[in-house]
């Protein structure tokens, strides 16, 4: 038997155990819940619902999307937008190299790694560092190609779901449905922030976008991360230097 | 709305504006996956720069709400906010007990004080 028939055949099972853990996880509930206020915000803004549908798969990740859809639709600069989501996705880049660790092995080729270098979101890392370790190597790029899919699958039909509802629903129950993206990404953001410098640079965020946005100053979620980010850090960093 | 969103430039728009700028930063931490980790000073500062952003989507899609969220009141929508925000501090840091608090709010406030 090659290396190839092997990992052909031990590699949709795995797959399909993926999905079906993805489908039965706690993050389940929070992607319908998220990607229903994001579809309703899609519509809000005019944008169409396969755009979105494309912009879930291309992009994968719902704080870009939101940045996004919010900043075209509000007719920001397109510049601005772009470093806005850009600065939104710099945590991707550490979950990547904290993840692909664990999916290298022998049988494991550079290419097998483009499609988890891609699906890799909030969602997905966190299954996947919890539940990978315990999983011969060989099974780990479907498996965890395979909690990408259902979740992926998951976010792009409850975005139909919220595009649509928000279309028919009367004005209150549409607004509760605009109002569960900044409901949800308040809640999940902060239960993210292990770190004080974290929760410092959440709070400042806040406070600084509205304050900015009050008085009238441009590429205002630029600077509010810049701002923001940058005080928090300091501030850790001079606590670090008194203790 | 406006002549921006017809045709195929929206889907020009997601790769040019959307997928490249998000999608640079998983192919860097493919290109150069050694090296850093986790708790690099530049590591720790661009999460806190991201950090602050998404919280700063957050209050304006809050405060400066359009749409069919623009018809409850402000004030509504900060106190069930904040409500959202404690249920989820008492109730295990729970997203769901969260979002379910906030939204009961939202729509009793919505009720009550809306047009």
């Amino acid at each position: 038997m090659t290396p190839r028939s092997a990992t052909a055949k031990y590699s949709a099972r795995p797959f399909f155990a993926g999905v079906k853990s993805a489908l039965t996880s706690v993050f389940f509930l929070v992607l319908a819940g998220t990607y229903i206020g994001i579809g309703a915000l899609a519509h809000d803004f005019g944008f169409p619902s396969w755009w979105l549908a494309v912009s879930t798969v291309l992009v994968w990740a719902a704080p870009a999307q939101v940045i996004l859809i919010s900043a075209l639709g509000g007719g920001n600069a397109l510049i601005e937008a772009a470093v806005a989501v850009s600065l939104s996705a710099i945590r991707l880049f550490p979950m990547v190299v904290a993840l692909l660790p664990l999916l290298r092995g022998p049988s494991v080729r550079t290419r097998d790694l483009l499609l988890p270098t891609h699906f890799t979101s909030v969602s997905m890392w966190v299954e996947s560092l919890r539940l990978l370790p315990a999983m011969p190597r060989e099974r780990r790029v479907a498996f965890c190609n395979g909690i990408a899919v259902g979740y992926m699958g998951t976010a792009t039909v409850f975005g139909f779901i919220g595009f649509y509802l928000a279309a028919g629903l009367p004005p209150l129950l549409a607004g509760t449905l605009l109002f569960l993206t900044p409901m949800s990404f308040l809640t999940s953001t902060v239960r993210n922030s292990r770190q004080l410098v974290d929760r410092l640079a959440f709070g400042l965020g806040l406070v600084i976008g509205p304050v900015l946005i009050v008085n009238h100053v441009g590429l205002d979620l630029m600077w509010t991360g810049i701002a923001g980010g940058t005080i928090a850090y300091g501030i850790n960093r001079l606590r670090g230097a008194t203790t | 709305m406006n002549a921006v969103l017809s045709g195929l430039w929206p889907y020009l728009l997601l790769v040019l504006v959307g997928f490249l700028p998000n999608e640079i930063w998983r192919v860097l931490g493919l290109v150069l996956a050694r090296g850093l980790n986790e708790d690099s000073e530049l590591v720790v500062w661009s999460r806190a720069v991201a950090t602050a952003i998404i919280a700063g989507v957050i209050a304006k899609l809050i405060v400066f709400s359009s749409g069919a969220l623009e018809n409850i009141p402000l004030a509504v929508r900060i106190v069930a906010a904040a409500c959202g925000f404690v249920a989820f501090l008492a109730i295990r840091r729970s997203v769901f007990a969260g979002v379910l608090a906030g939204e009961i709010v939202l729509l009793a406030g919505g009720y009550l004080f809306g047009p």
